[in-house]
């Protein structure tokens, strides 16, 4: 989870919790400038304010990191580890130019999803700005990772720092046995196919660092066997097959897969051991990121409105005093500004300002519901908030979360409108704005929106002709006929690297047709 | 229950852990980064040569491809910040973006835009891209060079070191003032108790009782002062010093740099830039190589003579040529100068090839006979198309001196091939 600072201009300030005090506490010390021990005071605090809430962490492992060192981090995709590749690299170059040009704020604060997590404080931030980190990260990320469904599901936050570890260690060893080339290629094409590694359905069984080095071996032996099985090179002769094993030969796999990399990995003939293990590491972690990519209106907007509440309250019993509270709640403001369509700074819904401010409507409804919200929400309407939150965030993701909270307070508040654009016509159409009549559709249009599924392009294995020329054949099926964009093509090109053979693609409309097609060669090489 | 928290400083630790990405990164476009380097170098002035260099990438070549939509289709977008639509009112598409404004979902892959990949490379990757594949050929002294040798020199003293190298005079030089400091009040009071003794003893009544008293306390204040005078030692551990050695890396490998340049009528200022920017390649060059390296110019029309860099570079003459002449400077400055053989001798001529007639001879004669047998290298470069006479005579040369090579450039882009073409390593293509 990333966090940036950029400031856009005219930031508004949001009103102060309206808490009362419960006791008065004494005064923590506040310079500008932390402290190990500072450090340690406030955290402690913070987690009695965060206990009194009842948030449920996994332990806090603060480490305290340097500018430089949190643009690493950045450029490995927040992983405090990764093996190496060129793209991160890449990623490194563009965050440090970015930065030393001024052009944006660095992120203020990474938080793994591990066990202890892993909450980076940079050294350049004030105490302000460290209360604020730890209020937001090692509580506010913490207790989603810990609670919500899709991350326990998924995710095992006990095992990825070591599976990271297991995983670079190894990238290194092949690109020592086999090349950096030959590891670059497979990385690259294994990326381009990333977001379609990744299981939805089925859950995976969590084993530990042990377990898995140990069945390595084993695997590799086994799918090996698998694959060769596949690819008899010797046919049956045709009088002794029946109808129905033609029949179940003729489509393989049985069923369309959604899992692409999982395909691969256990079915493409030519891939040696350790490339089959490659495709595997990066479909794991295809796989562990994969909660965060449909959650972040949720993880960003609950960790908001914690280290909103949690800062606040503390504020309230007297703990903070007022410069300080200026001072994160300018970093706080512009984090959750929504520049309105046409703004400048406009580039679709802030992740953050949702979240935070249907965390905060939420309360309200429970707190102080309208006669509204009593219609809306009949069942959360009067009743305790911190339950009520707690529900929310442990049992949705962002589609269902939109879809189930999303009030017409809040949808008056960002002034939603929807734009519905369909190539049949010439114009856009507002198809629902924030009245009576819209406040359904908007939410279910912006629920829609969230839904990964719409998101990217649902493309899967559709066949591979085992008796033929072992090409294989994916298919996309068109949801409101939304085209593929260009780069089909070359990731066409990886999958062929990993496959080994002819790839085909085919565009499936609405209407069942085939409407485009595409198809890589196989690469030469592996003749 | 205890708050389970641990604040680990990691500010110390893991420090550039990207380089290992950024290096793969510099593999990856190895071509492209090659390519900016030359055209820098083909740009730039040897004060700004070893600086770092912008790399521009266009943004497609880095781009990492992914399965996404393109425009078109039938969508909904919710937007914030509604001023005046009303639900059914119709906008015109808005030209060039799709999905009406911008689209939300994919805002972070669109956003940034079609800009190239622009990114720099350190003074430190330049240069190893400037010289990859380069060597100096024909050399095993440069092997030596890369190792600085070690002198041993006399820095000093110290307070610490071996018996041997104990200075004996400045040892007791300090201990003689650390006596005198230590000793000078006590003895102060000496010499003042001993004239009193003195005094005392001459005294008239020296026989009374209360001056004998008075004797034999003083006596005895002296010896009691004595005593703590001899306390003061003689020689003391702090007083000893010692002889100080350091070391420091002398040059193992010298290097001089003899550049020879036509000024006369016919070297224009295209020509004289691109005979410079040989000139300076090398020398940039020769500096990865050496410790010390002595430019000695030499420019020439009829007669030759020793200039500074500024003068060899901007000054223009008229007049026939005689390119011997400067060839015999040459020789003459060796042999003057360079001749100790703690000197690598690098001879670089440039030249637009016009020669006076009966001359080029004697400059294949010159070359062989005394200048190539003391030379590391001469590299011969015609800023020149046509092939005169001395480019023939110099042609003999060619494959029968191993320390001799020539080229021809005719323009300011084809010096850096031709350097690599000339210094590259054995067996390696350039």
């Amino acid at each position: 989870m990333i966090t940036t600072t950029e400031r856009p201009p005219g930031a508004p300030v949001l009103p102060r919790s309206t808490d009362l005090p419960t006791s008065r506490l004494e005064r923590l010390p506040s310079p500008s400038d932390w402290t190990f021990e500072l450090i340690e005071t406030y955290h402690t605090e913070i987690a009695k304010t965060a206990r009194s809430f009842g948030l449920d962490t996994y332990p806090n492992q603060l480490e305290v990191i340097t500018a430089e060192q949190m643009m690493d981090a950045y450029a490995s995709v927040g992983m405090p580890m990764i093996y190496r590749h060129w793209s991160y690299g890449k990623q490194f170059i563009s965050t440090e130019k970015n930065y030393k040009r001024g052009h944006m704020g660095l992120a203020y604060e990474i938080v793994i999803n591990s066990d202890p997590c892993i909450a980076y404080l940079m050294e350049e931030n004030t105490m302000a700005m460290q209360a604020l980190v730890i209020a937001h990260a090692a509580y506010g990320h913490n207790s989603f990772f810990k609670g919500n469904y899709l991350f326990r599901m998924w995710t095992d936050a006990s095992s990825i720092i070591d599976y990271l570890v297991y995983a670079r260690h190894y990238i290194a060893e092949c690109e020592e046995r086999h090349g950096l080339d030959a590891v670059e290629d497979l990385l690259d094409s294994c990326h381009a196919l990333m977001n379609y590694g990744v299981d939805r359905y089925r859950r995976p069984q969590k084993r530990s660092l042990a377990q898995e080095s140990a069945q390595r071996a084993d695997r590799e032996r086994h799918m090996q066997q698998q694959v060769n099985d596949l690819w008899r090179t010797l046919p049956r002769k045709s009088e002794q097959a029946t109808e129905s094993e033609a029949e179940a030969a003729r489509r393989f796999p049985s069923e369309p897969q959604e899992n692409l990399l999982y395909f691969i990995e256990k079915n493409a003939a030519l891939l040696e051991p350790w490339q089959r293990e490659v495709v595997r590491i990066v479909r794991k972690i295809a796989q562990y990121f994969y909660p965060q990519r449909q959650t972040q209106v949720m993880n960003e907007g609950w960790a908001t409105f914690w280290h909103y509440t949690l800062l606040n309250t503390m504020y309230d019993r007297g703990q903070l005093d007022d410069g300080f509270m200026m001072e994160w709640l300018s970093s706080h403001t512009s984090v959750v500004f929504q520049p309105p369509v046409g703004h400048r700074a406009y580039s679709g819904i802030n992740p953050y300002a949702l979240g935070f401010k249907m965390f905060t409507d939420l309360r309200r409804v429970c707190e102080k519901p309208t006669e509204e919200d009593r219609r809306w929400f009949p069942d959360y309407a009067g009743t305790d908030w911190v339950k009520t939150l707690d529900y929310a965030m442990r049992n949705f993701k962002d589609e269902s979360f939109v879809g189930q909270f999303l009030s017409p307070k809040t949808m008056r508040d960002f002034r939603l409108f929807a734009i519905r654009d369909y190539q049949s016509e010439s114009e856009l159409e507002v198809s629902a704005i924030h009245d009576d009549s819209g406040y359904q559709a908007l939410r279910e249009s912006l629920s829609r929106q969230y839904d990964i599924g719409n998101r990217e392009p649902d493309i899967q294995v559709w066949s591979v002709a085992t008796r033929g020329d072992r090409s294989l054949t994916l298919r996309h099926t068109q949801r409101n006929n939304l085209p593929l964009n260009d780069s089909a093509e070359e990731v066409l090109k990886h999958v062929a690297r990993l496959w080994g053979f002819d790839v085909h693609l085919e565009s499936v409309d609405s209407g069942g047709r085939v409407s485009r097609s595409w198809k890589a060669a196989a690469p030469k090489q592996n003749y | 229950m205890a708050i389970l928290q641990q604040i680990i400083d990691r500010r110390l630790s893991g420090k550039n852990k990207s380089i290992g990405n950024r290096e793969r990164f510099l593999r990856r476009y190895k071509g492209q980064i090659q390519e900016a380097v030359r055209r820098a170098v083909s740009g730039r002035n040897i004060r700004e040569l070893e600086q770092g260099e912008d790399v521009t990438l266009p943004r497609h070549d880095v781009s990492e491809p992914v399965f996404g939509h393109a425009r078109g289709g039938d969508r909904e977008y919710v937007h914030p910040g509604n001023q005046e639509y009303l639900k059914g009112d119709r906008i015109a598409r808005p030209e060039g973006q799709g999905g009406g404004g911008s689209g939300s979902g994919e805002a972070s892959d669109s956003g940034e835009g079609e800009d190239d990949f622009v990114f720099r490379l350190t003074r430190e990757e330049f240069m190893r891209v400037f010289f990859d594949d380069l060597a100096l050929p024909h050399l095993v002294r440069t092997q030596i060079a890369e190792v600085p040798e070690w002198k041993s020199h006399r820095a000093g003293f110290t307070s610490d070191g071996t018996p041997n190298n104990l200075h004996v005079v400045r040892s007791m030089r300090g201990a003689l003032a650390r006596r005198i400091a230590l000793g000078g009040e006590p003895r102060k009071e000496l010499k003042r108790l001993e004239a009193h003794l003195l005094v005392l003893k001459a005294h008239p009544q020296a026989e009374t009782a209360l001056i004998q008293k008075e004797i034999r306390e003083t006596e005895e204040l002296i010896a009691e002062l004595r005593r703590t005078m001899r306390h003061v030692p003689y020689i003391d551990p702090i007083d000893l010093r010692y002889r100080n050695r350091v070391k420091t890396p002398v040059p193992s490998a010298k290097a001089v740099m003899f550049c020879l340049m036509d000024v006369s009528g016919s070297m224009d200022e295209a020509r004289k830039d691109m005979a410079k920017r040989f000139f300076m390649l090398l020398y940039l060059f020769l500096t990865r190589h050496y410790e010390r390296i002595d430019l000695v110019f030499l420019r020439h029309h009829t007669q030759a003579q020793e200039v500074t860099e500024e003068e060899f570079f901007h000054a223009t003459e008229t007049g026939g040529t005689v390119v011997s002449s400067a060839l015999v400077l040459m020789d003459e400055i060796i042999k003057a100068r360079y001749a100790s053989g703690e000197w690598n001798v690098y001879g670089a001529q440039a030249s637009d090839g016009d020669n006076w007639h009966q001359d080029s001879g004697r400059c294949r004669e010159l070359l062989v006979d005394n200048i190539l047998p003391v030379v590391r290298y001469y590299a011969y470069v015609q800023v020149a198309e046509t092939e005169q006479n001395l480019w023939q005579e110099y042609q003999q040369l060619e494959g029968v001196a191993p320390n001799f090579a020539m080229r021809k450039v005719s323009d300011a882009q084809d010096i850096y091939p031709v350097f690599r073409d000339l210094f590259k390593k054995e067996g390696v293509p350039a």
